[in-house]
């Protein structure tokens, strides 16, 4: 939580504000472009790096009132433009399909931030099938943004679990054959690879050549682009590190990968986070880290304001040097290569 | 306490406390060689500097460079190649040095 003393001890040691006022940066928001709403902790998996910590076992649902809300605030406010939704597995909240057929009635572009294992898996409580996705994404046009940790077995399911690989490649068989990622621009199919361990990611460019010409030989798959995410030293993955002694090496890295050019399009600047019960945030990881944004009282979907909004104090911490290490990290990928 | 601690890798620059204009032509060189691209990648320079790593056995380059290589996008295939070329060489290095041995078995009458 954000006021115990351990939390206290790291913030001073890695002082994010700090680093923003030696580099003369200020970074207020710029807009509201999209609005991303984690509609469920609950996921078929259980991933070593996940920030969210999810799994099976967890619960958590946004409920069709909240939706109704958030579907209100994307059309009361045009310049909201994308809808983000994330999970967990999002596709296991009962009111997802409903959200993305609303929100397309409002011509707003969608994003699924979708594992690939849910459609083979299912729900892993109800045991409902999830077969039909990806012809679902295709009708809507929605853009799907799959996380693909390595174009090799090892890497994948040693950070998502055995099996994840092989159920990921027949997922993506299946988007490809509704039409993702040919490459006409219609339908998008983008892949996120974030590393293993406590390494940065290489160059975006670099990898998504590497990953396409292997996806592309070994198993005759196409997508569009290759998304790379630093790993966040917060929940499961900072628990990991400092099981290996690793925390600090790890902190350490990202200051000193500080990139002031990264730190200027950090997401949050352009976007909103709203967590499954309609608390809302900078970006996911504040929502993680329950940094919720207050005025006079912590803010929820319930009381939106735009321009309020607007002249918010972004909430930064230690974690944000994972976001403007090196190339930057954000829901888009590198920031600035 | 180990002779080889990992965290004194942090401490390479201290060799310059004396000398100092001898480890700045080292490091601007070394920066210029291997950290850069050129007509060689960073990427495979990296797996080249990992491969002398083992080569000469440096705990501090091998920790510094299986990340690096990490970082440039090699995969842990493309790693452990790199590795046995290193050692394909070495054992090479040692094994060539029998053609001095029949040398001088033949000076020996063999």
């Amino acid at each position: 939580m954000r006021d115990n003393a351990l939390h206290l001890v790291i913030k001073n040691k890695y002082d994010f504000e700090d680093k923003l006022q030696t580099n003369n940066i200020n970074l207020p928001p710029l807009s509201i472009e999209t609005l991303q709403v984690n509609v469920t902790l609950k996921c078929n998996q259980a991933c070593l790096h996940c920030h969210v910590d999810s799994s099976p076992k967890r619960t958590e649902q946004m409920n069709k009132e909240t939706v109704d809300k958030c579907l209100e605030i994307l059309k009361d406010n045009p310049q909201i433009k994308n809808l983000d939704l994330t999970g967990g597995a999002p596709e296991l909240n009962p009111h997802f399909d409903y959200f993305v057929l609303e929100a397309k009635k409002l011509g707003k572009h969608i994003m699924v931030r979708h594992n690939l294992t849910v459609t083979i898996d299912g729900d892993p409580t109800t045991k409902e099938s999830k077969m039909y996705l990806p012809k679902f994404y295709a009708d809507n046009n929605v853009e799907v943004i799959s996380s693909l940790p390595y174009y090799q077995e090892y890497f994948t399911d040693k950070q998502r679990g055995k099996g994840v690989f092989q159920k990921s490649i027949d997922s993506l068989k299946m988007l490809n054959e509704v039409g993702y990622g040919n490459g006409n621009g219609n339908l998008i199919l983008d892949l996120v690879y974030n590393p293993v361990g406590a390494f940065l990611p290489a160059s975006q460019q670099t990898l998504e050549t590497d990953f396409k010409k292997e996806l592309w030989e070994k198993y005759k798959l196409k997508f569009n682009r290759l998304y790379t995410i630093t790993n966040m030293p917060i929940h499961r993955f900072k628990e990991q590190l400092e099981r290996n002694g690793g925390y600090e090496e790890y902190m350490e890295k990202l200051v000193n990968a500080f990139n002031p050019a990264a730190a200027e399009g950090v997401m949050c600047r352009s976007l909103l986070s709203v967590s499954w019960d309609g608390k809302m945030f900078d970006c996911d990881f504040n929502q993680m880290l329950y940094l919720q944004i207050i005025f006079d009282k912590p803010m929820t979907v319930f009381d939106f304001d735009y321009d309020k909004l607007m002249n918010r104090k972004i909430i930064f911490d230690s974690h944000c040097f994972g976001c403007t290490a090196g190339a930057g990290s954000s829901c888009g990928g590198a920031i600035s290569e | 306490m180990n002779y080889y601690e990992s965290k004194d890798l942090g401490r390479f620059a201290e060799v310059g406390k004396f000398k100092p204009e001898l480890m700045k032509k080292f490091f601007d060189y070394y920066n210029a060689a291997v950290g850069t691209e050129g007509a060689l990648t960073k990427r495979e320079k990296a797996l080249i500097a990992l491969a002398i790593a083992h080569f000469k056995p440096c705990p501090y380059c091998i920790d510094a460079y299986t990340t690096a290589c990490l970082e440039n996008g090699s995969n842990p295939d493309q790693m452990t190649e790199a590795i046995h070329v290193a050692a394909a060489m070495a054992a090479g290095i040692d094994l060539v040095h029998g053609v001095q041995m029949l040398n001088n078995l033949e000076k020996h009458g063999a």
